[in-house]
């Protein structure tokens, strides 16, 4: 389509068709102030804030979220009457503003403050009583002070849109109007604190950091997530050593601008249970100990094994430059019992694209079918299900499931739950299978559950065959797709952190290591393993928080976690992007990749690299791919994986992992178990709903 | 957690089965997928039967049409007409807007405070009469009016209200309409114009012009 000219502040400006008048005025830089909208929000045009004079048309100004705009228009954004009518809308939205500036947590990055202040008169002409409505309850993380509210609905809009969890409206009318669930429940959604964010005054603030801090004092990194294999973008705010908030960046290609409540609101998880000086198992008690005794009773240990007796597990948090380094040290070793899968997930390390989010995350904007096998992506990785939501919302996509059929916030035909529906796919006898045939760009996500069964590669090789029978491997289009739920893993796979020429996997290890075949057990970061078959075993346990791995462990050494150290994280996508230090790691714990470089010099054993800088070489030479950080992967090459083996015709289940304490750094926060615990509670309320309703229909 | 309050808002809310096949009606008024469109005159159903709107009767009619919960209770709570607490069993609406108020209506509503013994918004004690200001009914040519249910009591004055009360404490359905006798809304003191007869017919005009 021809693209339209017009003249914005005597400014020509050609603007694609269908652009509101507000937008093309961003095109040009100008500022055109708003509570309203919002650009990934339906446009409501209800606060009037963003008023323009536009003609040809009537002598009044025009909301400009809501105009489109037209060939030869002519619009003014800093006249006289568009000044008065800012100033005038302003004066309206604080006639029932409470003037509390003072003690509110938005104070110092409140909109209506800042556009106040831009376009706002001086003084109040108002000397009636001013309206106050009682705060509402919407759960442990939002903190309501709706007298602040300005009606903007951003936060009903953004609850029905993008949430998919309609449970915000404004009820009553005009000057009664409120923001409310009604029933003063918990809002049921991953992505709720959100909102705080998109609250343009001090009506929605967040719950956990209230009165805390105020926003001048916060020292602000730029980071990434670790809690999911997302990587979204995140800006960590601290101050002194302490984090005090997580807020999301924009990144359109992974996260867009949402991060999701466990991302936000663990980080109070960060200074609870933490591992901040070594410890050493003495006496059948854990007790502190310098690193230099710690270092000394490893190496005496691992000299004494023969490799075969050694083993080392990386988890979900670990980072490439410690990983590397560990698996440089058993290398050396002779070590080849080593594993980065501590779920025993089947993922095949030889073809790149057996393990990686192939389509990319911004790819779900244009696959047309998306099929999801055994997985729930509202849990496992919450703002990836917004984005397929969205997917969802513009219509033309099928979106179909194969496992436990859940409620995702949109509509997901359920098609089968065992392995036998991926067959009957595959040989096109299922009903489906027509669909897939004409779909153009078709998508699978593969989740965790399936891959961690017993027949698990099995799994993996129906998955493939699947994508290459229903044509999902495309030139330019690979829709095959894992979805992971550790940040660790991908960069574990990419670097070969996996079981060498005739070494044990995570089972095996547990399994040899309980009935006494391995001696010694090195968890880089391993929480989620069953510490009840290391009874026998010497653990040394690397990470941050007093998790089921430091309970167990006979030496303790103390990490950083991800808002300490500058580490290098690979997400699902296969997209390597990089964590900065905040604050610095407390006590005596160190950068993760240092602490294994140390334990190298004591074992006599020096790994080659002195710096971070010579880590990261060390991780380019490995894959190229690690040179590049935070750009879209290039696509990687198909190939044949998985192993078509026996399989049981049992549902393909998800992970039932509890979406608030998934990790040691979420297990620890006091933020998340309360939410766990609300959430049980409003699960509980559900199943007791369900049951009288199936007495009454008996 | 906030615990939801147990109160009268939880009374557990069917359709009866007439209601039911009327609200099937309804529904299929409107074309397959926009049920939502249905809710206001499910609601009015709700409220026939229940007497006011429950929470349980938003809930239930929220399921029927398969609609987000807070979607009903943003037109319940949107529209003074549904009444979201417990009310008397007569609802006396007394419009006080501006032709009712030149004609009288204080005097009407001193007569119902002064028989029902309740104020403005309240409801008797044996929950029969509840008593309401309303703004204009659209029925100024009958002022002063008096809703009471679906009925609109017009051209009243204190002893006509009071007999209006009177009636239905026993148990009575009163004539509803103009209290004054006229028809509709002729004039009060009979018709003033076309009274003459024109030259070519002995009666007024007949028909349309």
């Amino acid at each position: 389509m021809p693209k339209l000219t017009l003249t914005i502040d005597g400014i020509a400006i050609e603007v694609e068709p269908g652009r509101t008048v507000l937008q093309a005025c961003e095109q040009l830089g100008i500022e055109i102030p708003r509570f309203c909208y919002h650009d990934k929000l339906s446009i409501a045009g209800n606060c009037r804030m963003c008023l323009v004079e536009v003609s040809p048309g009537p002598q009044k100004p025009q909301a400009s979220c809501a105009l489109p705009v037209a060939d030869g228009m002519v619009v003014k954004t800093d006249s006289p009457m568009v000044r008065e009518a800012r100033r005038g809308v302003m004066e309206l939205l604080l006639i029932n503003h409470p003037l509390d500036c003072p003690i509110c947590d938005q104070g110092g990055e409140c909109d209506l403050q800042d556009q106040a202040m831009a376009y706002g008169g001086n003084s109040s002409r108002y000397h009636e009583e001013k309206r106050a409505v009682a705060d509402k309850y919407l759960g442990p993380l939002i903190k309501t002070h709706m007298t602040r509210c300005i009606q903007c609905t951003r936060c009903i809009r953004f609850m029905t849109e993008i949430a998919g969890v309609p449970e915000l409206g404004a009820v009553f009318r005009g000057e009664h109007m409120e923001i409310t669930t009604y029933v003063g429940k918990s809002l049921e959604s991953e992505l709720s604190g959100n909102l705080v964010d998109l609250c343009p005054v001090g009506a929605l603030t967040s719950r956990p950091y209230a009165f805390t801090a105020r926003p001048w004092e916060l020292r602000k990194t730029e980071s990434v997530d670790v809690l999911d294999a997302i990587g979204s973008a995140i800006r960590i705010d601290s101050r002194g050593k302490k984090v005090m908030r997580i807020l999301p960046r924009v990144n359109e290609d992974i996260n867009e601008e949402w991060i999701s409540d466990k991302t936000r609101h663990a980080c109070d998880g960060l200074l609870i249970r933490r591992l901040d000086t070594p410890y050493l198992r003495q006496e059948g008690k854990l007790k502190p100990v310098t690193w230099t005794e710690a270092l000394t009773a490893i190496a005496n240990q691992l000299k004494a094994l023969k490799p075969e007796k050694i083993a080392a597990i990386a988890g979900d948090m670990a980072d490439c430059e410690s990983m590397i380094a560990l698996k440089d040290l058993m290398g050396s070793l002779g070590v080849v019992n080593i594993d980065c899968r501590q779920d025993g997930a089947a993922l095949d390390t030889a073809v790149p694209a057996a393990y990686r989010f192939n389509s990319t995350i911004a790819g779900v904007d244009i696959a047309d079918i998306i099929l999801l096998i055994g997985t729930n992506p509202r849990r496992e990785a919450a703002v990836l299900n917004a984005r397929l939501r969205k997917r969802w919302l513009s219509g033309h996509v099928e979106i179909a499931i194969i496992g436990t059929p859940v409620d995702l916030t949109y509509p997901a035909q359920f098609l089968g739950d065992g392995p036998e529906t991926l067959i009957e796919l595959i040989e096109e006898r299922h009903p489906f299978s027509k669909k897939l045939k004409r779909a153009k760009r078709p998508m699978l996500i593969l989740g965790q559950g399936p891959l961690t069964r017993i027949d698990g590669i099995s799994i993996l090789s129906f998955s493939r065959k699947l994508a290459e029978n229903a044509n999902m491997i495309q030139e330019g289009w690979n829709g095959f797709n894992i979805l992971h739920t550790a940040a660790a893993r991908v960069g574990g796979l990419m670097l070969g952190f996996v079981p060498g020429h005739g070494g044990y996997g995570v089972t095996a290890i547990l399994d040899q290591a309980s009935r006494g075949a391995i001696d010694c057990v090195y968890l880089l970061n391993a929480d989620e393993v069953n510490m009840s078959t290391l009874d026998r075993t010497f653990v040394i346990y690397q990470g941050h928080h007093g998790d089921a791995g430091a309970k167990r462990a006979n030496v303790i050494l103390p990490g950083a976690a991800y808002t300490e150290k500058n580490a290098l994280y690979v997400n699902t996508e296969g997209r390597v992007q990089s964590t900065k230090l905040a604050v610095f790691p407390p006590g005596q714990a160190r950068e993760d990749w240092k602490i294994v470089r140390a334990l190298s010099e004591r074992m006599g054993r020096p790994l080659p690299y002195d710096t971070l800088a010579d880590v990261r070489a060390r991780l380019v030479a490995i894959d190229s791919a690690f040179a590049a950080v935070g750009v879209t992967p290039a696509p990687a090459a198909w190939g044949v994986f998985g192993e078509a083996t026996s399989f049981t015709d049992s549902p393909l289940r998800t992970r039932t992992d509890n979406f608030y304490r998934t990790d040691p750094i979420s297990r620890a926060s006091r933020q998340m178990a309360e939410c766990a615990e609300i959430q049980a509670e409003l699960e509980s309320i559900k199943q007791d709903r369900i049951l009288s309703q199936e007495r009454e229909n008996d | 957690m906030n615990k939801i309050k147990m109160s009268v808002q939880s009374v557990p809310f069917f359709f009866t089965a007439d209601n039911l096949k009327q609200a099937e009606d309804v529904i299929r008024r409107y074309p397959p997928g926009k049920q939502a469109a249905a809710t206001m005159p499910l609601l009015d159903l709700a409220q026939r039967q229940a007497g006011w709107l429950p929470r349980t009767a938003m809930d239930y009619v929220a399921k029927l049409l398969r609609v987000p919960l807070i979607r009903v209770y943003e037109v319940a709570t949107f529209y003074t007409m549904y009444r979201l607490h417990p009310i008397g069993r007569y609802h006396v609406k007394i419009c006080t807007n501006l032709s009712c108020w030149l004609c009288g209506s204080e005097k009407i509503v001193k007569t119902c405070r002064d028989v029902l013994g309740v104020n403005i918004g309240e409801t008797t004690l044996d929950e029969q009469f509840t008593i309401e200001e309303i703004e204009c009914a659209g029925a100024c040519v009958n002022a002063p009016i008096v809703q009471i249910g679906d009925d609109y009591f017009e051209d009243l004055d204190s002893d006509s209200m009071q007999k209006i009360l009177e009636a239905l404490k026993r148990g009575e359905q009163p004539k509803a309409g103009s209290q004054s006798g006229r028809q509709c809304s002729c004039p009060a003191g009979g018709p003033t114009t076309l009274q003459s007869s024109g030259p070519e017919s002995s009666g007024p005009v007949k028909g349309g012009t």
